[in-house]
């Protein structure tokens, strides 16, 4: 049951990444552009999405645990550090360039291999660098 | 592409993903955290699990609706490779992407994810300015 609600979850993430256009860097770059070009589109996505997760967190406000596991595991980190914010800028200059965020990078190594490999790759070395950075602070 | 009934329904897709896995298994969706845990977690089937059916629904793109705007022709390795690196290490030291930080954190009103959305959004704002 895990599994298919898994697999579900993504299947509908990635239906809504694409019905949006967002696993198109072309639209991405679009909706970065507030100083040419400007498409707001992704604003209609996130704005849609946070609605419907708002609906979830109220639900799950109501619930001592979810339907198929013991207990909520939802992130209960509130610090607002420099971590946070390095992080975000040097992911947010990343995202810039190419217009990929994780998942879109995800869904071009099908869309568009030739630029979803290069990328990707980069990706899984970069997280692998934090990784390796933070293993031995971490145990 | 309908520029508000394409984005209205992706979002609410997504959104939905959110909802269904929050209730189901208690967790946020978060790509770049469960690409890291299926790539340096000791539980990595759930992860790989997920990933899968993110790109099969996210290739699904010419069948269920119709591609408008065109790919980017191929751009350079170099550029794709910065990006990347940049993605992949920023979204980890900084604990999300657009849809952990973006999406959920901000359904949740988590202040340090409504700061993260500011910064990355912001400084993808300037990228983009600064690159054209």
């Amino acid at each position: 049951m895990y599994a298919i609600i898994t697999l579900v979850a993504g299947l509908l993430f990635g239906l809504g990444l694409a019905f949006s256009e967002m696993t198109n860097p072309t639209v991405v770059i679009g909706f970065l552009d507030i100083f040419g070009n400007w498409n707001p589109s992704l604003i209609i996505v996130m704005a849609s999405a946070i609605a419907v997760g708002m609906i979830g967190y109220a639900i799950k406000g109501k619930r001592l645990a979810p339907f198929l596991a013991s207990k909520w595991q939802v992130p209960t980190l509130r610090n607002i550090d420099a971590k946070l914010i390095i992080g975000s800028s040097l992911f947010g200059i990343g995202w810039g360039i190419s217009g990929y965020c994780p998942g879109p990078g995800l869904t071009a190594l099908v869309n568009n291999p030739s630029e979803g490999f290069y990328f990707m790759a980069a990706v899984i070395a970069g997280s692998g660098l934090h990784y390796f950075q933070t293993r031995n602070i971490q145990k | 592409m309908d520029t508000i009934f394409n984005p209205l329904v992706g979002g609410l897709l997504i959104g939905l993903a959110t909802v269904i896995y929050l209730l189901s298994v208690g967790k946020v969706i978060g790509i770049s955290g469960i690409l890291s845990q299926a790539l340096f977690s000791k539980e990595r089937f759930l992860p790989f699990l997920f990933i899968a059916g993110l790109i099969i629904g996210g290739s699904a793109y010419g069948i269920l609706t119709e591609q408008t705007v065109a790919f980017p022709e191929t751009r350079s390795p170099l550029l794709l490779i910065i990006s990347g690196l940049l993605v992949g290490y920023g979204t980890r030291l900084g604990g999300g992407c657009t849809s952990g930080h973006g999406v959920c954190g901000i359904s949740r009103l988590s202040p340090r994810s409504i700061i993260a959305t500011l910064v990355f959004m912001a400084a993808a704002i300037i990228t983009v300015a600064v690159l054209k």
